[in-house]
């Protein structure tokens, strides 16, 4: 059987190390050794929302999204919230929500009423809302923790970066933001996100807070934790966040609501995300080496389609190679 | 042909270059369109590098002059340093000019503009101000040293369209000779077409092309759009009457009303 080594242990390298694992490869997996901490998905806000998401993208990424929700669904149940999303604007903003709606499926439209049924602490505070009730969302980190305790529990080796790669037959390069530098075509968009604390506020699904200039979303964690994010930055820096980015973040969710002004900052997180020029994923192969790279904002979203379709590439030529 | 500051344009149809979906349909939108200036922020952009980004680089390869602008600074100093990075940066003398007073409105700060386009006259920079309609403001920025001005019609990503067609064409009447580009508010190709039928020399938009659900059409279309609006106040445009004029001569009927 072939030896299949896998760089990279962010969302997208470990979809397919799943994929390839649970269809019976033989693999290894070469990660740095505080696994996925730093990377893109780490600080991802792990939206799962395909309908959301097609106001400013690709329509590929509605039909690979709902079939991502499944793939999550069936593979971490556990760590899968389908309550949907909600989105908001604040009165002054309201057209931003016809533009929005004007632009994206899977919605209905709620009253006022409605809003505060779905998510009572913002009962009173919007006029009304989108609701796309099929998504989804999953943390992110948990979820990554998962597969990690999944293809260890079954025997998948982890090895430190720079792992001979003449020792295996196909190498998977899923190392994202370390190509910034040997791949021309990719660039890098700079995300800045917060963690908060508080238990004033329960959300139990993402919130988008729509603003002509500043869109941002909250998503509810476990332990009274929710993210707060993310900037879109065309720029590959990695500096601390700046002061500006920070006060966007922390006036958006005041807007949502103004308990967040008591909420703890537990973690400010700051990371880059590949992207091509389509802001869609690319898989390039040259001799041995499959890379798969630029997915953009939407990891959690289109990985485990990636996923199947490297899997059955890989599966299929290792037949063509047996015959 | 239209001149900007010595460089022949082509068209009358300038992009910015935020908003869009990609940046692939971004480049779309600007070569369907023939936008001959595509816009760039840097502020946000370049935290703590002063170096040029991908994006910047991608936008670079546009066939197109690049205008750096210094889009959300909120004083003199700010948009001063802004654009000696962006000359670095850029290797270009141009500089959309943008001090924002009201973060609501995103209002130019005229006074801070003003005193801004005379320290950057007088380095070298060949400024493009972003401003609004105001007759005495564009004054003070010719005498600044601006050779083209950038008057808005409503608020930034307002899609609004002309609201005060009064007062821009007071701007026309005042400066016949001075290129005069409409930035800001437009929402629909109507709109362009209405201002370049006033006479103005371009049009810059951003936002009702990269937040259109096809950005490359939209660009098309305002690309027609202005094409229309430019011919038309070329050929010399009637003016309203009250009483019909018959288009064929009603010989033989001799009794007038």
């Amino acid at each position: 059987m072939k030896k299949i080594l896998i760089k990279g242990a962010g969302v997208g390298g470990l979809t397919v190390a799943y994929e390839l694992f649970t269809h019976g490869a033989h693999i290894t997996i070469a990660a740095p050794e505080n696994g996925p901490a730093g990377s893109a998905s780490w600080y991802a806000g792990g939206m799962l929302a395909p309908y959301c998401e097609c106001d400013n993208a690709d329509s590929i990424i509605e039909k690979w999204g709902v079939k991502a929700i499944k793939w999550w669904h069936k593979v971490l149940p556990e760590l899968v919230v389908r309550h949907g999303t909600l989105v908001v604007a604040a009165p002054r903003d309201n057209v931003e929500l016809d533009r929005f709606a004007a632009r994206t499926t899977g919605y209905e439209i709620v009253s006022a009423k409605e809003l505060g049924d779905l998510e009572p602490d913002l009962a009173g505070r919007f006029q009304h809302g989108l609701f796309f009730a099929s998504e989804a969302h999953i943390d992110p980190r948990k979820a990554l923790d998962a597969l990690i305790g999944r293809l260890k529990k079954g025997g998948v080796a982890f090895v430190a970066i720079g792992e001979n790669e003449k020792d295996y037959d196909l190498v998977i390069d899923a190392t994202g933001r370390a190509r910034l530098q040997l791949d021309g075509q990719l660039r890098g968009i700079r995300g800045e996100m917060l963690l908060v604390r508080t238990t004033d506020i329960h959300f139990s699904r993402p919130i988008r807070l729509l603003h002509p200039r500043i869109p941002l979303y909250v998503v509810p964690r476990q332990k009274n934790i929710f993210m707060i994010g993310a900037t879109m930055i065309e720029s590959d820096n990695l500096r601390p966040i700046t002061t500006r980015s920070i006060m966007e973040f922390l006036n958006a969710a005041y807007i949502l609501h103004p308990a967040f002004a008591e909420a703890e900052i537990v973690e400010i997180g700051v990371g880059v995300r590949p992207a091509y020029a389509d802001n869609l994923p690319h898989v390039k192969r040259k001799d041995k080496v499959i890379s798969i790279n630029g997915f953009y904002r939407h990891g959690y979203l289109l990985a485990p389609e990636m996923a199947i379709q490297i899997k059955n590439m890989v599966l299929q030529n290792c037949v063509q190679d047996l015959l | 042909m239209l001149t900007l500051y010595g460089k022949n344009i082509p068209s009358r149809i300038f992009l910015g270059t935020a908003q869009y979906p990609s940046p692939m349909i971004l480049e779309n939108a600007v070569r369907h369109s023939g936008a001959s200036i595509v816009t760039l922020s840097l502020r946000r952009e370049i935290i703590g590098g002063e170096q040029r980004s991908r994006f910047h680089k991608f936008i670079e390869m546009l066939d197109a002059y690049v205008l750096p602008n210094t889009a959300g600074c909120c004083s003199v100093k700010e948009a001063v340093i802004t654009a000696r990075l962006a000359r670095d940066l850029f290797k270009t003398n141009w500089i959309k000019l943008e001090v924002i007073g009201n973060q609501d409105t995103l209002q130019p700060d005229i006074f801070a503009l003003v005193e801004a386009a005379k320290i950057l006259v007088e380095e070298g920079f060949d400024v493009f101000p972003y401003m609004t309609d105001d007759l005495i403001v564009a004054e003070r920025l010719v005498a600044a040293g601006c050779k083209t001005l950038m008057p808005w019609c409503a608020p930034i990503g307002s899609a609004k369209g002309p609201s005060n067609t009064a007062s821009l064409r007071t701007m026309r009447d005042h400066f016949p000779d001075l290129p005069l580009i409409v930035d800001a508010g437009i929402g629909r190709p109507s709109h362009a077409t209405m201002l370049m039928e006033l006479g103005f020399d371009a049009i810059l938009l951003n936002t009702a092309v990269a937040k259109a659900l096809d950005p490359v059409k939209m660009a098309q279309a305002f690309a027609q759009a202005i094409t229309a609006g430019r011919l038309g106040f070329e050929a010399g445009i009637l003016n309203p009457r009250d009483i019909a004029i018959p288009s064929t001569p009603v010989i033989g009927q001799a009794v007038f009303p």
